[in-house]
């Protein structure tokens, strides 16, 4: 931060405090402040994260790292939490979880997120071929009871796969920042080290902190790692013979992640493993046969998929949703879905599974879905 | 083309009601799936040039030589934020956007009606029981009678004087009509208690508005406040009489149809459709016209397609036109002037008792509702 700092802050909260005020609400009523303000000054919000891209890199070839300069909303994160990002695409918006892969310790400001760009991913595919430097995005704060814990463990295991490394790396690059005493290991896989994000970072950290012991795991053959092939108990027995004594952070692919809980579990030590999960299980898509659950998470009721409109099976349920036409006109019916994917009784078009509204007056779940009512 | 046969609601068969209904429906379908960011910059832009003229015009009307224009400026954003923006929005128009502030749920208008109550009365009732009888509220706003099938009573001998009435009030019309006054001043069938539990919310939105116009802005604008009240008097005005005046012309032309209640049971889509198609009409006008009328003058295009972003109505019309010409059924449209003139007309007419009012009998009523009914009178 400049020497300008001081005078900005002053002038700012003032700002701040004068556009949160009972007047301004009630001279931009209904709509409120923001909705004047954003149009000078995207990122301003009175209650919303939002943040901007300041900039872009590309690690490997499937991925980007974004740095966000999040507004004044932003309560900063525990390492480990993820946020949901909002970017829009085509003139829709979509949120996806993102694990921030910095230091809590970071002076700047600023959050740096990796996204692995899948195949077929299409959040992840924006973010690496068409996001600019400059956008404004949405966040929400930081989620999710994967952190490291306030009192810090002393030996400290760190798993990960792939693009699951972000939130072990933040709470690795933690770890360093605050002079960490104990023994950490850093155990990662991936396939090669073409692939393989946050590599020179990884080596610089190893090099510096004399506690940091790094092993790299790479599944291609002739990588140059400590470790070859996929994760089994001969690495942990010869490189982490003292894993059972560490608390153990693990975020990987379902197969990896599948892997070490098995282990931990046999060893009556699952105790010490903390693990986040990047994906649920792929659903099969069979708009036939009704399947999975609905979930209504306001309400706190769950009912079996009968494979009617998402508002006959609310109603089902005991609950009172707003309807008024029943049949797709009058919008009365949205309501957001978190979770899981729909099929358009009119169209017959499949959602996906991210965060959108939807009408649940023609709207039938396909697989499990969640509702927030 | 073979010759093209005239078709009204009662000569259609079922199979031709499925195939229009096909028609229409593959119309939406492909629109939907066409929406992207072109109908996101369109709602964007028209919502900062609704901010711009807003905020330019409750400044300018503090400044005295240029008064006329802040108010001509705070009018045009008033209508803007009801018409292209509120009514559109609120339909779930933008929906898709996953937009909390252009959602449906969350919007909120420049206007006394609080937008829980208009979605009821309008994109529910309005919108799905369009022009039948005793089920589309809008017919007459429960003030005045619109239809010969509307008993006659002495009370409509002021079917004019309270159309001016309307025109000079809509905003806090539209804002008390989910109540239904005449419920409990006429029929006695809600209770003032009732009334009043229900007016509650009505008041709060009301309080803010009045609040934000006729008090805070003229308080800041000190020694000018008698100019700025009077300016916002004249906005709101302006604001109300044209948006009724739309409204009035989408649905009350003289040869706009409006049907008993019997249609609607096991209605199918596409007579859903044809009941939207004939409940409705649209006017000419340029590009500014469609804007400030939100799109409204597409009054046929909202109604079979409510939910689609209405400055795509434009695009769609040829092709409805088209499919009316192909079926044998009416696409009824004119010039602003003469809507209106043709809508002041029936009004006009139906303030006096008419021969052939009187109930549609269940039976006949598929034949009744082909006919245009005030032309009937
Ligand atoms: C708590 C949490 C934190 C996360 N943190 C990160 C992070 O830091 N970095 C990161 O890159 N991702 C992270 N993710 C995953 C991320 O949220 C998205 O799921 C991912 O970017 C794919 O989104 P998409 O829109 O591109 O794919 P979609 O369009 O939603 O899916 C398309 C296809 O990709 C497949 N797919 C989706 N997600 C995955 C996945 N994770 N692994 C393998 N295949 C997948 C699907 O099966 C589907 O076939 C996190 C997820 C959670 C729940
Ligand atoms: S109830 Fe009208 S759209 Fe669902």
């Amino acid at each position: 931060m400049s020497t300008t700092a001081p005078r900005t802050h002053f002038f700012s909260t003032g700002l701040r405090r004068a556009l949160s005020s009972r007047i301004a609400a009630t001279l931009a009523y209904p709509h409120g402040v923001d909705r004047y303000v954003e149009h000078f000054a995207p990122t301003f919000s009175l209650n919303e994260v939002r943040a901007v891209v300041t900039a872009i890199r590309y690690q490997t070839d499937d991925s980007v790292t974004m740095t966000l300069r999040p507004n004044g909303n932003w309560q900063g994160f525990r390492a480990g939490q993820y946020v949901r990002l909002t970017v829009e695409i085509n003139g829709v918006r979509r949120t996806r979880c993102y694990s921030p892969a910095n230091s809590v310790h970071a002076t700047d400001g600023l959050i740096e997120l990796t996204a692995k760009a899948h195949a077929g991913g299409f959040v992840s595919k924006h973010l690496q071929q068409d996001l600019q430097v400059g956008t404004t995005v949405g966040l929400s704060q930081a989620e999710g009871s994967f952190a490291l814990p306030e009192t810090r463990p002393s030996r400290v295991l760190l798993i990960s796969g792939g693009s699951g490394i972000t939130p072990v790396m933040a709470m690795l690059r933690t770890l360093c920042d605050e002079g960490h005493a104990g023994q950490i290991t850093f155990l990662h896989y991936s396939n090669a080290a073409k692939d393989q994000i946050y590599a020179a970072e990884l080596a610089e950290i190893a090099a510096k902190h004399s506690n940091v012991q790094l092993l790299r795991g790479y599944v291609e053959a002739d990588q140059g790692g400590e470790l070859s092939g996929l994760f089994g108990r001969a690495h942990l027995n010869d490189a982490v013979p003292d894993y059972a004594e560490a608390q153990t952070f693990l975020c990987g692919p379902p197969g990896m992640m599948k892997a070490v809980q098995q282990l931990w579990a046999d060893e009556g030590i699952a105790g010490r493993l903390h693990l986040e999960h990047f994906s649920a299980a792929p659903v099969v898509i069979d708009s036939a046969n009704a399947e999975g659950e609905v979930r209504f998470t306001r309400s706190e009721r769950l009912a079996k998929n009968n494979g009617g409109s998402l508002l006959d099976q609310a109603e089902a349920a005991g609950l009172k949703p707003e309807s008024g036409c029943r049949m797709g006109i009058c919008h009365a019916c949205t309501c957001r879905k978190t979770a899981g994917r729909v099929r358009d009784t009119r169209t017959g078009e499949i959602s996906d599974a991210g965060e959108s509204d939807i009408q649940i007056c023609i709207s039938v779940p396909v697989g499990t879905v969640t509702l927030d009512l | 083309m073979t010759a093209i046969t005239k078709n009204t609601f009662s000569s259609l068969t079922p199979a031709q009601f499925a195939a229009i209904g096909n028609e229409f429906d593959a119309i939406r379908n492909r629109m939907r799936a066409d929406l992207g960011e072109r109908d996101a910059k369109y709602i964007r832009t028209m919502i900062k040039r609704q901010r711009q003229f807003e905020v330019a015009g409750r400044v300018m009307m503090m400044i005295p030589p240029v008064w006329p224009a802040g108010v001509a400026a705070l009018s045009v954003s008033k209508i803007l934020d009801n018409m292209e923006i509120g009514h559109n929005v609120m339909h779930g128009q933008y929906d898709w956007m996953g937009d909390p502030s252009l959602n449906s749920k969350n919007f909120e208008w420049d206007s006394a009606d609080t937008s829980k109550n208009w979605k009821i009365t309008h994109n529910y009732e309005h919108h799905t029981y369009t022009n039948v009888l005793n089920k589309d509220h809008d017919i007459g706003y429960g003030l005045l009678r619109m239809s010969t099938d509307q008993k006659w009573e002495p009370r409509f001998l002021a079917n004019l004087p309270l159309t001016v009435l309307l025109h000079t009030f809509f905003q806090h019309f539209v804002a008390v009509q989910n109540l239904k006054l005449e419920e409990v001043m006429i029929y006695k069938t809600k209770t003032p208690a009732q009334l009043k539990e229900e007016f509650k919310p009505v008041w709060k939105k009301m309080r803010k508005q009045l609040a934000k116009d006729y008090v805070l802005f003229p308080l800041l604008a000190g020694p000018m406040a008698p100019m700025v009240f009077a300016g916002n008097v004249l906005a709101n005005l302006a604001r109300n009489v044209w948006a009724c005046a739309v409204i009035f012309n989408g649905h009350f032309p003289e040869d706009v149809e409006q049907f008993p209640e019997s249609v609607i049971e096991n209605e199918t889509r596409g007579q859903w459709y044809v009941r939207q198609l004939l409940g409705s009409a649209n006017f000419s006008g340029g590009k500014l016209m469609h804007i400030m009328s939100g799109n409204l003058s597409f009054q046929i295009e909202h109604h079979l397609f409510p939910d689609i972003p209405a400055h795509r109505y434009a695009e769609i019309a040829p092709e409805v036109r088209a499919i009316c010409d192909k079926h044998g059924l009416p696409y009824k449209t004119g010039s602003f002037a003469s809507q209106t003139l043709s809508t002041w007309k029936r009004i006009a007419k139906l303030s006096l008792p008419s021969g052939k009012s009187g109930k549609v009998s269940p039976r006949m009523a598929n034949e009744k509702a082909a006919t245009p009914m005030a032309l009937a009178a």
